[in-house]
């Protein structure tokens, strides 16, 4: 296929982008990848994406698909060889749709918002509500798994990619807080999975470097401390 | 034992949807109303992350949120009755990617245009008229958004055709109007006079009762 029949729309540091360079790496699929932001509101973006005006989007001959819960399900449909992103049975299809839902409504945007609060209080009680909910992920990996190594099994699969992506923030978040968030000791299996998420072939060149986005977030911090709005 | 169970609330446009699905198909299942004051044991054993209705219980095990139940219900009876997801990736795409902007934008943002005042209520009506355009745009030279038949986008835009007609009637907005909204009204109109939909639509003089009451409390809340 041509590489630029497949495009993504999108920049290093987002892990939403991630995800659907993820997917796309596992279907072995080329493609172009295109280094935007939603920042620069440039004509290409507000053409395939006018409704939301955000990265990701993957434009597929011509056709774009926005949304990354939804572009990863699409390249799973679109790309049918190899293993599914998903399980063969229905209702644990249906407990990975609500689990990515979870992590997207209810977790990960708390990691973003207890990196970035000033207020004490806040924090505690976010990191609080953090922990629980990977506690509650611990459980969901242990079920999926099943003594396999991913939330897919022996591949990783749709939870993987969509709570994967979040792994490089997570970390920074626990750098800038001095924190664990993903505790060893609370989330064992989790926290294995975690590193070997991460250091996976699949993902390792995808996954942007801690070190790299550490410095993107001191970046904002000073953008925000000067009343820019982001 | 039935085999399908629901836990719903009568007013809830996210419960009428799954009935919707499941009532599509032709599936025999056993209704549980809930109390959203009195959250039941069963509700909170069966969800315990949102503690919110729908649940489908299908075979003892629990399903949660409208959208992963509606497609779980596409999957499980795929061959029974008519689907309510398209075939084609693509079209799949967008027929999750509808349903997502309703309940992440529309939703909120009409809520927000009825029950709220001042500023707050005009930012939200301007935000309102703008996501209306959008789905405006998207029903045009179609009868309904899935096509010649009802699918999962009119299922999830439910919403619109129904609860906020009768919040804009509480509150005296007319925000969709045939003169902006052209096409999304004419969807509305086929959308609630669809025989099917007509019969799984909660009592409207029911729901009257409910925003009135809901209106009444939101007023006073900020009196106090």
């Amino acid at each position: 296929m041509a590489t630029s029949e497949v495009k993504v729309l999108g920049t290093w540091s987002c892990p939403y982008v991630n995800r659907a360079q993820l997917a796309l790496k596992l279907k072995s699929v080329d493609y172009e990848f295109i280094e935007d932001i939603p920042l620069k509101k440039s004509e290409i973006l507000l053409k395939y994406n006018p409704v939301h005006k955000k990265i990701p989007v993957l434009v597929h001959g011509e056709k774009p698909v926005c949304e990354s819960l939804i572009i990863v399900q699409y390249i799973d449909d679109a790309w049918p060889t190899g293993p599914s992103f998903f399980p063969s049975d229905a209702y644990e299809r249906a407990l990975s749709r609500f689990w990515a839902d979870y992590i997207d409504t209810k977790w990960y945007p708390l990691v973003k918002v207890v990196r970035q609060s000033e207020d004490k209080e806040e924090r505690r009680t976010l990191i609080e509500k953090l922990s629980e909910g990977l506690v509650l992920l611990e459980e969901v990996y242990i079920k999926c798994s099943k003594g396999k190594p991913y939330f897919g099994g022996e591949d990783i699969g749709y939870l993987d990619i969509i709570l994967g992506s979040t792994l490089r923030w997570l970390q920074v978040t626990e750098i800038v807080l001095e924190i664990q968030l993903l505790d060893q000791n609370k989330t064992p299996q989790l926290a294995k999975w975690a590193r070997s998420f991460c250091s996976g072939d699949a993902t390792k060149d995808i996954l942007p470097e801690t070190t790299k986005l550490l410095e993107l977030h001191w970046k904002i911090q000073d953008f925000i401390k000067a009343g820019y709005k982001l | 034992m039935a085999e399908v169970k629901l836990l719903g609330l009568w007013g809830s446009p996210f419960s009428r949807r799954v009935e919707m699905a499941l009532k599509l198909k032709g599936i025999e299942y056993e209704y549980f109303e809930e109390d959203k004051k009195n959250k039941s044991p069963l509700l909170l054993k069966y969800n315990p992350v949102h503690k919110k209705v729908p649940v489908l219980v299908h075979k003892g095990k629990p399903i949660a949120e409208s959208l992963v139940i509606l497609e779980y219900i596409d999957d499980t009876w795929g061959d029974i009755g008519p689907p309510i997801l398209p075939k084609t990736p693509y079209e799949r795409a967008m027929a999750r990617f509808w349903p997502k902007f309703i309940d992440e934008m529309c939703i909120p943002t009409l809520r927000r245009a009825s029950w709220s005042e001042g500023d707050e209520k005009e930012k939200a009506k301007n935000e309102a008229a703008t996501l209306l355009k959008i789905l405006d745009v998207e029903v045009k030279g179609k009868k309904f958004f899935g096509g010649e038949t009802l699918g999962l986008v009119d299922i999830a835009a439910g919403f619109i055709a129904c609860w906020f007609g009768v919040m804009e009637e509480i509150v005296g907005t007319q925000i969709l109007n045939k003169d902006e909204f052209p096409n999304l009204c004419d969807w509305i109109e086929v959308f609630n006079n669809d025989n099917f939909v007509k019969q799984n639509l909660p009592p409207r003089d029911r729901l009257v009762g409910k925003y009135e009451a809901h209106y009444q409390a939101v007023k006073q809340a900020r009196a106090a």
